[in-house]
């Protein structure tokens, strides 16, 4: 396993600090809440007149968001993916995206982070809804260093922003070159002699890729892997390059097959390059069962071992057969 | 007739235009813009007439030499299918010249039967019903962080209060006593396929909305005077307002008031000519 340690707070959580942090600086920051539970306790000190709570209520909070950034304001809204990807969507499309307002939407609980809460709470879709959306940034930090400076570049940014976070901890990446909004992260090189490319998209996701890549170096196959954190806009160059090398690109992620991550990757460079591009992403079904993240998402088939194999066999090579 | 507003508070756009006497205009080119080749909604923004123009040349502090200006009053209309009642308005409050009128329905035209915000004096693009609350909801807020005493209006449709939205926003409204926040319904009683009360039951729509914590006046909707004095009266402590405002859709045009039918027209030559002459008619037996 790639050596990891296991950070104590989750993402939304570390969004949370940041945010409270920034808002008595930044008087266009407002808070709202829908009835999450993420700021109980929280003391937002001079700012606390900009936490504002609207119940369970996630269209008019969306509309709200809107009607707030029209005044100019930067509304950081709260609620869970799911909610916000598809019960809000139209005002998220018609009030937010249509005007091209800042509007921050922090959609915890995000792909099956939700765990045992069940497929009402999980978002295997929000991926292929938010990036269709014009104007709309998508983001998607993989662990607490990731959202810290995602989140802080996203507030410079003039539109609205899709911020898809989680709702437990998990694993710190290992240190990488710096994080830019907008810039795939290489995480590891395979230089001009790698066989074939990794791209993942989220925590457990990329430390999946990270650890196929150790399980392909040791059947003597080079891969590199990059940390895509921004779906939407898609660092087209960064990808194109390392698949134009090897020809082969392999997308691991937390959602479903159509149009999420990998769908974007396959757009984007099936109309610049002759590529193969190979999806590792969660079956076309909801998840009933009960378990944390790492564990329904190993029983979807993101797993170090399917991303090798999957790597392998687009490759033509089995480990027997080397 | 007085040009002037004696309203504490009024400051209103357009210059010297009395409200009732802009609507026989307005009415014009609503129907002229149902006579374009895609025609228009025509009922439900002739009922609209004395409330927007009520709204833009008495109540609203607006200026569309000044559009953007930070303490402006905000205009959003929810039933973002009377566009071209809020187009006629706008152009007779000063916002754009007549002649981009015509451009309505063109192929490449920002002139859409639902408003777009690139339409000078648009504030936000409305269209799917049950959206403006919520947003009225959020421009409310921003005002009162702002210490500002700008006032939000909302402009609703009564079939549209079929939106489940509209009660979250008006729930939302409430709970956070947004009493700078006033929302107006044009209760014409019609929608598409008939009666409001056959398709989707509003009544008792007034104690409906004070049960949601909403103070509540109703008015005449064609009479502007009674209009004015339900807009420009304070608000009461900690309670949004809202005013039902009692139309007749397609008002102005005898042959097709109080018919749904009348939700979209395409006016062919004839039924043109025959509306402009009724208007023109009333508007000359007004000023007899």
């Amino acid at each position: 396993m790639t050596a990891t340690t296991l950070k104590t707070r989750s993402s939304r959580e570390v969004y949370r600090d940041v945010l409270v942090e920034l808002m008595p600086d930044d008087e266009r920051l407002v808070c709202l809440d829908s009835d999450t539970g993420l700021f109980g306790g929280v003391d937002f000190g001079e700012a606390s007149d900009r936490y504002l709570n609207l119940g369970i209520a996630e269209h008019t909070l969306m509309g709200a968001a809107a009607g707030l950034a029209k005044e100019g304001r930067m509304p950081v809204v709260n609620t869970m993916a799911a909610f916000a990807s598809t019960r809000a969507l139209e005002a998220v499309k018609v009030d937010i995206a249509l005007n091209n307002l800042p509007v921050r939407i922090a959609a915890t609980h995000s792909g099956v982070s939700g765990g045992h809460l069940g497929p009402t709470h999980h978002s295997l879709e929000d991926l292929a809804v938010m990036r269709n959306l014009p104007n709309m940034t998508v983001v998607v930090p993989a662990d607490a260093t990731t959202t810290d400076e995602l989140f802080r570049q996203a507030l410079t940014l003039p539109g609205p922003v899709y911020f898809r976070l989680g709702r437990n901890a998990t694993p710190d990446l290992p240190e990488g070159p710096p994080v830019r909004l907008g810039q795939a992260q290489i995480l590891r090189e395979g230089g001009g002699s790698a066989d074939v490319t990794l791209a993942a998209c989220g925590p457990y996701p990329v430390l999946a890729a990270l650890d196929a890549a150790d399980l392909l170096e040791r059947d003597g196959i080079a891969a590199s892997v990059i940390h895509v954190h921004t779906v939407k806009p898609l660092d087209t160059a960064t990808l194109a390059t390392a698949a134009g090398a090897t020809g082969v690109v392999v997308t691991v992620e937390e959602h479903w097959r159509a149009g999420g991550f990998g769908a974007a990757v396959a757009e984007s460079l099936s109309e610049i390059l002759p590529v193969r591009v190979c999806r590792v992403a969660m079956p076309d079904a909801f998840v009933p069962v009960a378990g944390g993240q790492k564990y329904l998402l190993e029983r979807g088939g993101i797993t170090p071992q399917a991303v090798a194999a999957r790597a392998r066999a687009a490759l033509g090579r089995t480990r027997r057969s080397r | 007739m007085s040009g002037t507003s004696t309203l504490p508070g009024a400051i209103r756009a357009g210059g010297t235009a009395d409200p009732a006497a802009m609507t026989g205009r307005i009415r014009e080119h609503i129907v002229n813009m149902c006579a374009s080749p895609e025609g228009g909604h025509l009922g439900g923004s002739m009922s609209l007439v004395e409330v927007l123009a009520t709204l833009y040349f008495r109540i609203m502090r607006i200026d569309p030499r000044d559009p953007g200006s930070p303490d402006r009053d905000m205009l959003l209309l929810s039933k973002g299918h009377a566009g071209i009642a809020l187009y006629a308005t706008l152009c007779e409050a000063g916002f754009f010249p007549e002649e981009l009128l015509t451009d309505y329905a063109r192929p490449g035209s920002a002139f859409m039967a639902h408003p777009h915000a690139e339409v000078p004096g648009v504030e936000m693009p409305s269209g799917s019903l049950g959206h403006g609350l919520a947003l009225g909801v959020g421009v409310a807020l921003a005002a009162r962080l702002d210490g500002s005493d700008r006032r939000c209006f909302v402009v609703m449709g009564d079939g549209e209060l079929q939106e489940g939205s509209v009660w979250e926003a008006a729930s939302v409204a409430a709970g956070h006593g947004l009493e700078n926040l006033t929302a107006v319904i044009d209760r014409n009683r019609l929608q598409i396929t008939g009666a409001t009360e056959y398709v989707g039951n509003l009544e008792p729509l007034a104690d409906r909305w004070r049960a949601f914590g909403w103070h509540v006046r109703e008015a005449d909707g064609h009479d502007v005077a009674a209009l004015t004095e339900a807009l420009a009266a304070p608000p009461e402590p900690g309670r949004p307002t809202l005013i039902i405002a009692h139309t007749v859709k397609g008002k102005g045009l005898p042959f097709i008031e109080g018919q749904a039918r009348s939700h979209y027209a395409k006016l062919g030559d004839r039924q043109h000519r025959r509306a402009l002459s009724t208007l023109r008619a009333a508007q000359e037996g007004e000023r007899r």
